[in-house]
Order: C-alpha cells, then structure tokens, then sequence
C-alpha cells in the first residue's frame, strides 16, 4: 500500500540512461535526493546538456542518485568503475561525499571530476588525490576576494554565521586565515543546521558583539534566514555572502532585506553586465539558455560545475584517443594526464589552467563581486 | 547578556515553545486513541508551509495529486472491502468526502490565480489541501492493521514518513520556502519589540488549545475519541467505531499541523524536510508529558522552546545536543516517580 508514495520518490532517483551506441563511458554521480538535493538537481539536470561527442567518438553518460549518503556514493562509484567500466566519473556532489571514494577512484585508476566546494579533496596532493579534479572554486579564491573588498571598504572586524557542516566549517578556516592575514578580526562565529526555525540567538550574539560585517557562510537557500533575522534585528552593517547563496532562491526569499548584500561568485549570475570579450560569457549564456529550454528554470552554479567538468572531459578525450582504446586502463591514465596539462581551457565558471600541483587550476578571473540591487543580481562597480 | 537579549530569546523561546506545544498535542492524541507513533505529523507542518509558499510565489502546486491520490486509493478500498463482503458489509462513510474534497482542492489550485486571492484564502485553501492528508493517511496505511502490534504500528509510521519526505522533495524541489507575514506590525513592550506574528503564534496556540479542550469535555464526538483512548475495547463495546476514531484524532492531527504550518511559515524557511525536526521536539515534549499528560506535555515543549533559544545563544554549535540531552535526566525522573509497570496492549 505504501509502493504508491514511494515509486513516486524512487523516480527521483531514475536513471537517466542515454542509448548505448557509445564508445567513451562516462559515470555521474550526484546526490539529487537527501539532504544536499538543492546542489544535486541541478547537477544532475545538467547531464543530458553534457558534450555529446569528443573527438569522433560518441560519449555515453551513465547518471547515478547517491541520496546524499556517502556510502551510497562509494556503491555508485564501485557499480561504475566494476560493472560499467567507465572512462571517467564526474561527482560526487558533496565533501564528504568525495572523501569517502578518492581511494576507490584511485586504485582503479578511473580520473574523478568533483563538483564540490572544499578544496581538501584535492589539497595537500597525495597519490590517491592524484586521480582528483576540481571543477569549482576552491573556498580561499572566494574568501580572498571578499576579504580583499573588505580591505578595500575599511572593515576591521567582522562577524561569521555558518552552517554546522563541512560547508561551514571549511569557510569558517579559510576566511578566518585569510582575514587575520590582513589585520580583520573575526569577533565571533556562530553556527546553526540548515532545519533551524529560528535563527534570533545567533543574530543576537552576532549584533551584540557589534561587528563592522558579517559574513554569511551557508549552500543554498539556508544562506537567507541569518541574513533577514540580522535584518529584523535592526543590523544595517555590511552583509557578504558566499557563492552558496549565487542561486534564483536567495532573491525570491530575501526579498528587500538583502538588498545591498555583497558576495563573490561566478559570471553566470550577471551575464548582462559582463563585456562580451570574456571568454566564458559565451558559454555560460548557452548553457544557461539550453538549461532555462529544458527544465524551465535557472540553473544554480553547482549545474555548472558539472557542465564545465563535461567540457573539460570534452576537451582532452581526443588527447586521450592518441594513446589508447577508450574502456582501458592506459585510456584512463591518458586521460589523468592530459587533465593535467589543461591550459587556458574557457568554461562557464572561469578559465581553468590545470597543473600536476594544481588540479582546480581556477584564477581571480572566474570571479565576480556582485551585489544585490533592486531585487536583481548586480555587477559591483 | 543584558535584559534586551534575554526577552528577545525568551520571546523567540516562547513562539517556537508554542508550536511545539501544539504538536506535541496532536502527538498525543493520536497515540491515546490509536497507539500510532505519528512520526509523518511533521510532514503536516513542512506540506502547509511549503504549500502555502508556492502559492505565494505563483509556483505550480503539486499536492493536489498526491491527495487525489490517496483519495482514489482509498475509495477503491473500500469498494474492495464491501465487494468482498457481498453486500453485508455497508459502504463505509467519510472516504467519498474526502474524495470530492481532494477533487475539488486539486481543481481550484489549477484554475484559481493563486497569488492573487489573498492571504486568507490561500490558508482555506491550504487547510482544505492537506488536512484530508491525514485521514486518507490512516485509511490508506493503518486501518487495515490497526490492532497489530504498536512495534509494528511505529514502523509503518516510520515507512510513511520516508516515503512522504521523498515525495516532498519531488512536489516542492530542494529549496526552501517562505510566506509573507500576516502584519509587519511590531509592538514594543519595554527594552523589547515583539513581533505581531510572535502574538500570532501565541493567540492561536491558546485557542486551539481551548477549542480542544471544549471539543474533548462537551463534545458527543470529543468525549467518544476521550473514551477509545482510556479504553478501546471498552469503547468499541458500546458502539465507537476505532476506524471513525483513528480518523478523528488523525484528521485533528493535521489540522493542528497545517495550522502550525501556516503560523510559522511567515518566521522561518521551511524546507521539505524541516517537519521532522520540529515534530521530533513536539515529541520530546510530549515525551516529559508521559505521553499521558496534555498539560505537563504544553509545559514540556515551552520547555524545550526556552531551552533551545538560550542554548543555542551560548553554544549555537550544540544546540540540539543540549536540547535532546536534557531528555536524560526527565525520563529517568519519569521512570523513578513512576514505578507503575506499563502494561503493553
């Protein structure tokens, strides 16, 4: 009796299987239900806009829902690697998530493309982490550039509220180095779960210690409520967010109380004010255009980094294809050193210049600050 | 920590004190008349909420289905319950209600212009959507098993909870939502300005407190769901049906949900899976009520509102690990001051 309810939320996790005339197999993983579900539906929608083709050769994705859970992602991986022999794996969507399966991607020696936000799956570089590519930008790109704005406007302290989970943590080390290097002051750092009903007591602590800024730190739509109950709390300081709050939700639910917020993320959500000689404008309006086509909404930049792991494979499979036959293991190896040797690649979140040290390989120029003005994301001038 | 703060986390305490209360309530009451766990009663809260909010932002709302759903679910069981009897059986009331009403709902959300009918229609609407939520609950999953073992009772409440938590996510998305507040007005009453949805909450916490009070005292229906409760065999010898009162305490239950719903969506971001961890601190209130006490059991989830709003002031990081842990110490003195020994069935 309860089959009802629950074939309908097992569809969620469907698979999206493309035909199978392939010769490149690519795996994805993401975790579009549980809790991380806001960051893994617009990864997985991304999928069927992924590059279908790279040098001659068609390229197959096989698309996998891990549910949020990390030994769900490490089954994924094992199904992957084991049974459908895939070339490569983008995913999985969250941290720990991706800590769990680094070694399983190693050992079978299977490139992993991880849209995830800390850059502890790829730093400090060890053997396993070898296998590990980055298609975001790491926490400290972002913290610099927020740090060096409040630089800049004259902040001296500020306050931090942050999600008590990896996202926040990571934020809380980053910014906290970052900003003591430059003589800011973090007066206190509040944490709270994305559930939370109320956040007044973390308001209140904040206001009360009277900071310059705050920084807000949370994935998703949990970035709004610190900032509207700061808001209610009468606190009219400057507001930074992170490039977790970059997505259509923030504005819908902050409404006028975020007026004025600052943060740093990439060009995607101020397409129109950005000169069309970058090179990732015109990417980043085609993907955005082809993804509004087919699901009828904006995507949020968590998409992105999955579309822009599809470009990158794009880009040095044919490399790859010298080599060897796709579906072995030196296809494979080719395929992690061509990854390496990624230069000056245009994707819609940036320019990547991959490294054997580096294997993120984003620059200042994927980032935007961008403010909210008049209900609509604003390029800061 | 000045006499500002401390009457702002104690309003804050008090308002999600008193959604707590309700809850816990309506835990309550569907475990003394039906021994049913009620773990989905969260999910009445997060529905409304985010029902109410996708009104609000035009967004298409997809509950209707479910409901419908559910509803046709239902009616065919029943017809197979009465086909099967060859006619001794009579047809059931209540399920071709709650049919027509699911039918309706679903119509009105795909014709009505949702976000311009204003905020008090939206809310009717809301209550009409989710509250036969509730029965059809009971039809679909417990009525068949409704004298099983209350072990097995929690587990199928368990089950039906995963199962609506899925389905939320695919009706409302990943991302949170919220509604517009009642009134911006905002009171000051000395160093503290109170929030006139905070007054809100409270109001009708304490109406619908009073409302059940009335309903279960002086009440023909209220007093027969009071008696399956003390006594259920005793209760169905002189003529109370358990199936009409499963649904009862059941379509209470997620009218006080959508209630608490609606009263909290202004103040916070609900998402589709926020139902839980509110219920789960309505039950632990209703846990310090001995799961007995209605009275003891509102105390205990104004409790937990206070002990969360100053824990979380002082170590935001081990907020929950406060407020659960201060479960300890009331269950043992629960168990010490009970020595009665609980008589399972």
């Amino acid at each position: 009796m309860i089959a009802k309810p629950l074939a309908l939320s097992l569809l969620l996790g469907a698979l999206a299987v493309v035909p199978a005339a392939a010769q490149v197999k690519i795996g994805v993983v993401t975790s579009s239900s549980g809790p991380i579900a806001l960051v893994g539906i617009p990864q997985k929608n991304s999928v069927a806009l992924l590059p279908k083709s790279a040098g001659g050769q068609s390229i197959e994705y096989i698309a996998l829902d891990d549910a949020s859970d990390p030994t769900a992602t490490v089954t994924a991986f094992k199904k992957l690697i084991s049974e459908e022999k895939v070339d490569a794996i983008i995913g999985p969507s969250g941290t720990p998530n991706a800590m769990g399966v680094i070694n399983f991607a190693a050992e079978s020696g299977t490139p992993m493309l991880a849209p995830v936000g800390s850059a502890a799956i790829i730093l400090p570089m060890t053997e396993p982490k070898k296998w590990v590519f980055k298609t975001t930008q790491n926490d400290g790109l972002v913290a610099d550039k927020l740090i060096e704005h409040m630089v800049k406007t004259g902040i001296k302290t500020v306050g931090f509220i942050g999600t008590a989970d990896p996202y926040g943590d990571n934020w809380l080390k980053v910014f906290t180095e970052g900003a003591t290097a430059k003589g800011i002051k973090v007066v206190t750092a509040e944490r709270f779960q994305r559930q939370d009903t109320s956040l007044t007591a973390q308001g209140l602590k904040v206001t009360a210690s009277r900071p310059d800024a705050v920084l807000i730190a949370a994935p998703g739509s949990s970035s709004v409520l610190p900032e509207t109950t700061l808001f209610d709390q009468g606190y009219r300081g400057k507001i930074y967010q992170t490039h977790g709050a970059a997505l259509p939700d923030f504005l819908k639910l902050g409404g006028k109380k975020v007026e004025g917020t600052i943060l740093a993320a990439s060009l995607m959500l101020v397409l129109d004010d950005i000169p069309d000689t970058n090179v990732s404008k015109k990417l980043a309006v085609d993907y955005v255009a082809a993804y509004e086509k087919a699901y009828g909404t904006k995507p949020a930049t968590f998409g992105a980094n999955v579309y822009d792991a599809g470009l990158m494979l794009q880009s040095v499979i044919p490399v790859a294809l010298k080599t060897a036959k796709p579906g072995t293991p030196e296809f494979r190896a080719a395929l992690r050193t061509a990854l390496e040797g990624v230069k000056e690649l245009a994707g819609t979140q940036g320019v990547y210049n991959l490294s054997p040290e580096d294997h993120s390989g984003f620059d200042q120029r994927g980032l935007e600050l961008i403010t909210v003005s008049g209900g609509q994301w604003k390029l800061l001038k | 920590m000045n006499m500002q703060i401390v009457m702002l986390l104690g309003q804050d305490g008090v308002t999600n004190g008193a959604v707590y209360a309700l809850l816990a309530l309506s835990i309550m009451l569907v475990f003394s008349v039906t021994r049913i766990l009620l773990i989905p009663q969260g999910e009445f809260v997060a529905f409304a909420a985010l029902t109410m909010a996708a009104m609000q932002s035009g967004r298409a709302v997809q509950l209707g289905w479910l409901v419908f759903a559910l509803a046709v679910v239902a009616t065919l069981m029943d017809a197979a319950k009465v086909w099967r009897s060859k006619g001794r059986e009579p047809w059931p009331h209540g399920t071709l209600g709650l049919l027509a009403v699911a039918a309706l709902a679903l119509v009105l959300t795909k014709v009505l212009p949702l976000d311009r009918i204003g905020m008090f229609a939206q809310a009717l609407l809301t209550i009409a959507l989710v509250v036969p939520l509730g029965p059809l609950l009971y039809r679909v999953f417990f009525q068949a098993i409704a004298a099983a073992h209350s072990l097995v009772l929690l587990i199928v409440s368990i089950a039906v909870h995963v199962a609506l938590v899925g389905t939320g996510l695919l009706m409302f998305g990943p991302e949170g939502g919220k509604t517009e507040p009642f009134s911006d007005a905002f009171f000051e009453i000395g160093p503290a300005m109170i929030a006139s949805q905070t007054l809100w909450v409270i109001a009708a916490t304490l109406a619908l407190m009073g409302g059940l009070w009335v309903f279960f005292g002086k009440t023909l229906y209220g007093r027969a769901l009071q008696a399956t409760a003390v006594n259920r065999l005793g209760a169905e010898l002189v003529g109370i049906s358990p199936d009409l009162a499963g649904r009862a305490s059941f379509t209470l239950a997620a009218a006080i949900g959508v209630l608490s719903g609606i009263l909290i969506a202004p103040i916070t971001t609900i998402y589709y899976d926020s139902g839980f961890i509110i219920s789960l601190k309505g039950f632990v209130g209703a846990i310090i009520g001995g799961l007995t006490s209605f009275p003891v059991a509102a105390l205990g989830a104004l409790f937990i509102g206070q002990a969360e709003a100053f824990s979380t002031f002082w170590a935001s990081s081990y907020k929950e690990v406060i407020v659960f842990t201060l479960l300890l110490p009331v269950l043992v003195w629960r168990s010490l001051a009970h020595t009665r020994v609980e008589d399972e069935e």
